[in-house]
């Protein structure tokens, strides 16, 4: 990570692993569930997806971890870990956690590691999950791996957890052999989203952490939500449309909205776009912007460069519009057509429309 | 007031290259930077001193060749520069790297007297995991604000500070106690110019180097790929997908084209068309 990647540091790599006793009857696999005034962030619902896997292939239990104030969202989150896939939920209610703070917050799981061992604890890669995680490790003195891609488990049981290096050009696997837990944050969207299934139930293990409002330096005096219009829906959106450099100006990327706004779409682009102003940050695709899932995502000149692709590699269906035949898009995308875009999308806009008007489909089903 | 700016040397990797065939990196004449995201940190620190006096530190631990970046935060307006260097830091993966950096500043506390507020960047972009800011906070058992786009007020006098903190779907107003680390959010500042006498001063200034031992870092199994939890057990290139993309003849005219295109996508999967006709509809 810091340094371990930018060093050859592969001189570890072949490294057996050595569980000291201490650590041999730390079992099972959590995802912290972050849930914020009774909201759960939909990450933990990935990570429970994830977990799943994990625990399946290891043969031990799922459980979600669900801090927050006592009452009904705090409850209302264990239930939905439940119905996302966790067997149990580790359930810590204090007033002192109703919201989001650094110094109890890492307290009480530090305190639930200590007393319930998990082998294995995931948390998702958002300004909470990050700020948490940080400090949660540094003080159980146990590796942390950040923004995975990929989690598995290996022959010997350990967590390889896969993520970008070197600036995203390069992807590196990572082991915490001979610690535990195993932690590992994921961003949000990198995983699919478990099926929900509200018939399912599971146990609640209550635990009472030793906590004192009195003892909490950092007071919250104010909580300012973003704006709901200033809110972009990209990282949920169905179907996105997105542009790159090969727009050539902002007047073209106009293109894009179009063929987004007629779609119903979401529309984003790449990283020099929003370095140029043609879009705002929020807007950004990839690696450093957005991880994104849609059903359909129609990249309209862009190259494809790995920090891209990292972002959008979740798609269902990836189309490319790109001049050069042998731009690395092609190498990812499931469909593409080799010209220039500035003269396709409106084309693409009209087309779209006539296919999905409700007249072309009254007469589709005639 | 006495500040503290852990930043970090990293390739320009926007400039970085991947050997083809081996997967190394191919570092020769990438340049170095000072990480970007630690610039915001580094103004604020900056302003911060400006406004209640005092004096800030900037620190790194690195190779020597650090040291360059250290020049340039001197060159911007820092008054004393902190190179941590020692073979036995080499390949240390967050959690040594925080252990190192937090007795590198305790050491500095001893010697140049103890940090009202330390400062990291949000995240490198070579390491890229945004933890030494929090590790190190845990170290010195510092009050802990990340994320922080602005500093409402800070009272050095009474210790207080209050800071807005990015949050997911708002944003927190805290206040706490000094000392705290700050880690800054990116774009919430603009890093000055130094002025002249500053870069005179940086190109004759003595920086601070210390070796581990001079730091007071007696447990050297704490450091370095030793003192690492993380092993790193392969480093690889992504795996193309197996089949490259179906490619559509392009057609006469683009209508052609775009009417080819679209059958393309609803012929590989039906269920989008109805799927879409519902968003386009807008229900
Ligand atoms: C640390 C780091 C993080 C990064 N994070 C991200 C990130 O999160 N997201 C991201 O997107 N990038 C990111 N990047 C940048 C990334 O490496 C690429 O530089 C970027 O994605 C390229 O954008 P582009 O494809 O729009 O531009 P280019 O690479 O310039 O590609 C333009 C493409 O358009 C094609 N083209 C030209 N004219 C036309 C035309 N008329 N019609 C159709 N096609 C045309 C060209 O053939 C070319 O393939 C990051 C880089 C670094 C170093
Ligand atoms: N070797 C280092 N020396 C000094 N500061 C560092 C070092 N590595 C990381 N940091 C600080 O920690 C922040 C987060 O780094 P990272 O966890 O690597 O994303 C950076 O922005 C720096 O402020």
């Amino acid at each position: 990570m810091s340094d371990a990647t930018a060093a050859p540091a592969q001189s570890r790599a072949n490294q057996k692993k050595e569980l000291p006793e201490h650590f041999r009857d730390y079992k099972h696999v959590w995802v912290f569930i972050e849930q914020e005034r009774g909201e759960v962030h939909p990450v933990s619902f990935e990570l429970l997806g994830a977990g799943r896997k994990l625990a399946d292939k290891l043969g031990v239990e799922l459980a979600g971890v669900v801090l927050g104030a006592p009452g009904e969202g705090t409850r209302a989150a264990v239930k939905e870990a439940f119905h996302h896939g966790a067997d149990l939920a580790y359930l810590v209610e204090d007033h002192v956690l109703a919201d989001y703070r650094n110094e109890p917050y890492s307290k009480a799981l530090t305190q639930l590691v200590d007393a319930h061992k998990p082998e294995i604890l995931l948390l998702g890669a958002t300004t909470l999950g990050r700020d948490l995680a940080g400090s949660v490790a540094t003080t159980l003195l146990t590796g942390l791996t950040a923004d995975c891609t990929e989690l598995a488990v290996d022959t010997d049981g350990s967590l390889a957890a896969t993520r970008p290096t070197f600036g995203g050009s390069l992807l590196c696997t990572i082991y915490t052999l001979n610690y535990r837990p195993q932690m590992a944050t994921v961003r949000p969207r990198q995983m699919p989203m478990p099926e929900r299934d509200a018939t399912r139930e599971g146990r609640i293990v209550p635990f009472k952490a030793d906590l004192d409002e009195e003892l909490i330096v950092t007071k919250i005096l104010k909580y300012i939500p973003d704006r709901e219009s200033s809110k972009t829906n990209l990282a949920f959106a169905d179907v996105i449309v997105a542009g790159g450099l090969g727009l050539q100006s902002a007047e073209n990327f106009q293109l894009v909205r179009n063929l987004a706004t007629t779609l119903g779409a979401e529309f984003g682009g790449s990283r020099p776009l929003v370095q140029k102003g043609w879009i705002g940050s929020d807007r950004q695709i990839g690696q450093t912007g957005k991880t994104i899932r849609p059903k359909l995502y129609i990249a309209a000149g862009i190259s494809g460069a790995i920090q891209h692709r990292v972002g959008v590699e979740g798609a269902d269906m990836i189309v490319a519009i790109n001049t050069d035949k042998n731009a690395p898009i092609f190498d990812f995308a499931h469909l593409g057509i080799v010209t220039d875009a500035i003269r396709l999308l409106p084309a693409l806009t009209d087309a779209f429309r006539g296919r999905l008007s409700p007249h072309a489909r009254d007469r589709l089903a005639s | 007031m006495k500040i503290l700016v852990c930043i970090k040397q990293v390739p320009d990797s926007a400039q970085i290259r991947v050997h083809p065939v081996t997967n190394t990196i191919m570092r020769q004449g990438v340049p170095t930077i000072i990480n970007p995201y630690d610039l915001f940190a580094l103004e604020e620190a900056l302003r911060l001193r400006d406004k209640f006096g005092g004096e800030v530190t900037v620190l790194t631990m690195g190779p020597p060749m650090a040291a360059d970046s250290l020049r340039k935060a001197l060159a911007i307006g820092a008054d004393r520069a902190v190179l941590l260097t020692d073979r036995s830091f080499a390949g240390s993966d967050t959690l040594a790297t925080t252990y190192a950096l937090a007795q590198a500043i305790r050491k500095i506390q001893e010697v140049f007297g103890a940090p009202d507020v330390v400062f990291a960047g949000k995240q490198t972009i070579d390491g890229d995991t945004a933890q030494v800011g929090p590790g190190v906070a845990k170290r010195l058992d510092l009050l802990q604000l990340t994320y922080v786009s602005k500093i409402d007020s800070c009272d050095p006098q009474k210790g207080e500070i209050i800071v807005e903190r990015r949050a997911e779907g708002g944003v927190q107003v805290l206040r706490t106690r000094l000392p705290c680390l700050i880690t800054m959010l990116e774009g919430t500042n603009e890093i000055r110019r130094g002025a002249i006498d500053d870069s005179l001063r940086a190109a004759r200034a003595e920086i601070v180097t210390w070796s581990a031992k001079d730091a007071g870092i007696a447990d050297l199994s704490k450091c370095g790929l030793k003192g690492s939890p993380t092993i790193v057990k392969k480093v690889f290139a992504p795996t193309p997908r197996s089949e490259r993309a179906t490619l559509i003849e392009p057609a006469k005219t683009a209508a052609e084209s775009a009417d080819g295109l679209v059958g393309a996508i609803f012929a590989k999967k039906a269920s989008l068309e109805s799927d879409m006709a519902k968003l386009a509809s807008g229900s």
